[in-house]
């Protein structure tokens, strides 16, 4: 099958600077894209140059197969949804889902028949003689959606729409968004610096870092097997230690910190005995027991005391110092078992190699 | 608390009803009333409409009213065609200090007064002047041309005079305009017409309107500039108001012409309002 999107060597240069550097993706039809990285990245770079708002220095765009970079952006077979939404604030909602058709010269009793059926598919049925002002943030937003898809494009490019609203409202749009994009069957490629954004509605993820992609997979992929110290820092939050590594036994290997702590973690192909290393372990593997011997099965064992309890609901954490004097993230169960923890209490903490990711190069 | 907030208050009213009385509706309703008065003899006046029957008979009078009325709402065309494109270059294209250098531009000739700047015109478009010796030098004439003292010469100078008070509401509205929304219209399929016209004219609008009653308003009232770029057929109405006040002495029909601008601009800036849709609270506010 063809992919809707495809994205050959592409690389787009500000005079000395490399915005986008050598990044090929495919994207299949239908499917949820999200590119995620921190601002400055280049993410928005290249959504430009799939709209046609920029030119690539090279490299090439294809979409349906076809090369677009000879294609204005008004002709290209791309929408887009702005960051800040970009609706027309001189026309009613209407006459800014009608934009586009109006400019394909469609019959005017076809196009406000299209309007209604827009409306009614994001929900907003009878709004039409609205006024852009007159509605909420959310409301906007789905608007600015349906604005793009009466045009029915091969490919809807979304720039951080949600980046505008507020948190409870975000997180209700984020199940929208997926669904909206389930019931119009189009492919969205979507640009976020948000991770919980991209994790929650992505088929496929790719993580962008410095113009360069490090790592294109699903949510999980990302997650547990990230490619490179960048994706495990970036994705999810890490405590990190450097050091050497001492052993290699099979599947776990030995490292010795730069603080003197003894660390086993999961192997991988290209490190041995030596070899410097960086290892990344995430709050919420790490398990907190009142005694040692709770701790019995881990591969990796500490005690230590708490410095302070970051509360935050279901993700709260708690900070703890090692006998080295480091401190360490975990997370707090809300099983209620922790549930008198106090700054200066001494706590043991244990996670289990396989949780503990291992990439070479830490200097 | 509230009495002190009272006597802020009024001490803040105070200069502009001074301002507004004195310098405005008493001298109008003195006007008004030596309009409305006829010069029976020597120190006697009877109370009539004469002077407004005299000028609105007078073919010359008439004529030359409502050619003042249409020539500006030319030369307020003429400067909102001229500016659009400046403005929007200024507010939309140019970026950082080129944006605020050409902004300045506009403003320098403003430094020199207005005669200074009327004068400059004429040494450009005189017989002797600076573009008679051009065309002559490059062959294009064969003797000096006379290009002042016509109708053209008087709109160039009125645009000119006016150019200012269009670019400035017009870079500020086309400044306020996201430019994602006119990137939003080009990836929905506009083109560049359209573009301008469902998205940049509408929100300019204001701007657009605000810059049109000003500059109708000041060619409507300018005397300096048709009095001396223009020809013995360019007689402004303003030059028939100075003419009645200081020349003949007649104030009666002096201070009735001056009403019939009044009424003239009132009306004109009404209608123009009308015709865009917008009230004058919009507009200025």
């Amino acid at each position: 099958m063809t992919p809707d999107l495809e994205c050959a060597d592409l690389t787009k240069q500000f005079g000395e600077t490399t915005a986008v550097d050598n990044v090929s993706f495919t994207v299949p039809p239908g499917s949820f894209f999200s590119i995620l990285g921190p601002s400055g990245c280049g993410k928005t770079t290249i959504m430009r140059m799939i709209a046609g708002f920029l030119d690539p220095t090279s490299g090439d765009i294809c979409i349906k197969g076809k090369s677009v970079l000879d294609t204005p952006p008004n002709k290209r077979p791309v929408n887009m949804v702005f960051q800040h939404l970009a609706l027309f604030p001189m026309m009613t909602i209407a006459e800014n889902i009608g934009y586009g058709l109006r400019r394909q010269k469609i019959p005017k009793d076809q196009i406000s028949r299209k309007v209604d059926e827009a409306l009614d598919r994001i929900g907003l049925p009878g709004i039409g003689g609205r006024k852009v002002d007159e509605l909420s943030g959310g409301q906007k937003q789905r608007v600015a959606i349906a604005r793009c898809m009466v045009l029915e494009p091969d490919v809807l490019l979304l720039d951080e729409p949600l980046g505008a609203l507020d948190l409870k409202l975000r997180e209700h749009m984020k199940i929208e968004l997926k669904a909206l994009q389930a019931a119009f069957d189009t492919t969205f490629v979507y640009i976020t610096h948000d991770q919980s954004e991209a994790l929650v509605m992505s088929d496929q993820i790719s993580v962008m870092n410095a113009g360069r992609f490090e790592q294109v997979g699903t949510g999980q992929d990302l997650y547990y097997r990230p490619d490179t110290p960048f994706v495990a820092g970036f994705i999810g939050d890490a405590n990190r230690w450097k050091g050497r590594i001492e052993r290699v036994e099979g599947a776990v290997l030995e490292m010795r910190t730069e603080t003197g702590l003894a660390m086993r973690a999961t192997a991988s192909n290209d490190l041995s005995a030596g070899d410097m290393a960086e290892i990344f372990v995430r709050p919420e593997t790490i398990r907190l027991a009142a005694s040692a011997d709770a701790l019995a099965d881990f591969d990796n064992q500490l005690q230590g005391t708490v410095t302070s309890i970051l509360f935050n609901g279901a993700a709260s954490r708690v900070l703890v110092q090692d006998s080295v004097g480091e401190t360490l993230e975990v997370t707090l169960p809300q099983s209620g078992e922790f549930s008198g923890l106090h700054r200066g209490d001494t706590v043991h903490i244990g996670w289990g190699a396989a949780q503990a990711i291992c990439f070479g190069g830490g200097t | 608390m509230r009495s002190h907030a009272r006597i802020g208050f009024v001490l803040l009213l105070t200069p502009l009803v001074l301002w507004l009385g004195l310098l405005i509706v008493i001298p109008h309703i003195d006007m008004l009333l030596i309009s409305l008065r006829e010069r029976i003899s020597f120190g006697v006046y009877e109370t009539s409409a004469a002077q407004y029957q005299k000028a609105l008979t007078e073919p010359l009078y008439l004529r030359t009213f409502w050619r003042t009325a249409v020539m500006s709402v030319l030369a307020t065309g003429i400067t909102l065609l001229i500016a659009f494109p400046v403005a929007y270059y200024i507010a939309k294209m140019a970026k950082g200090r080129l944006q605020q250098v050409l902004f300045i531009l506009c403003l320098i000739p403003f430094y020199v007064s207005e005669l200074v700047r009327t004068f400059g015109w004429m040494i450009l478009l005189r017989e002797t002047g600076i573009v008679s010796n051009l065309l002559q030098w490059a062959g294009l004439a064969d003797q000096p041309v006379e290009m002042l003292y016509n109708d053209a010469a008087m709109m160039v100078g009125l645009v000119y005079t006016s150019m200012l008070f269009m670019m400035v509401p017009l870079v500020t509205t086309l400044e306020s305009l996201d430019d994602s929304v006119i990137e939003a219209g080009y990836d929905l399929g506009g083109g560049g017409f359209s573009v301008l016209r469902e998205i940049i004219i509408p929100h300019a609008m204001p701007g657009i309107v605000s810059g049109c009653i000003v500059v109708f308003m000041l060619s409507l009232g300018n005397y300096l500039t048709p009095t001396m770029l223009g020809g013995k057929d360019s007689l402004w109405f303003t030059e028939m108001i100075y003419n009645q006040f200081i020349v003949r002495s007649n104030w009666e029909l002096g201070a009735a012409f001056g009403f019939m601008l009044l009424v003239l601009s009132s009306v004109i800036v009404w209608g123009m309002l009308r015709l865009t849709g917008r009230t004058l609270q919009e507009t200025m506010g």
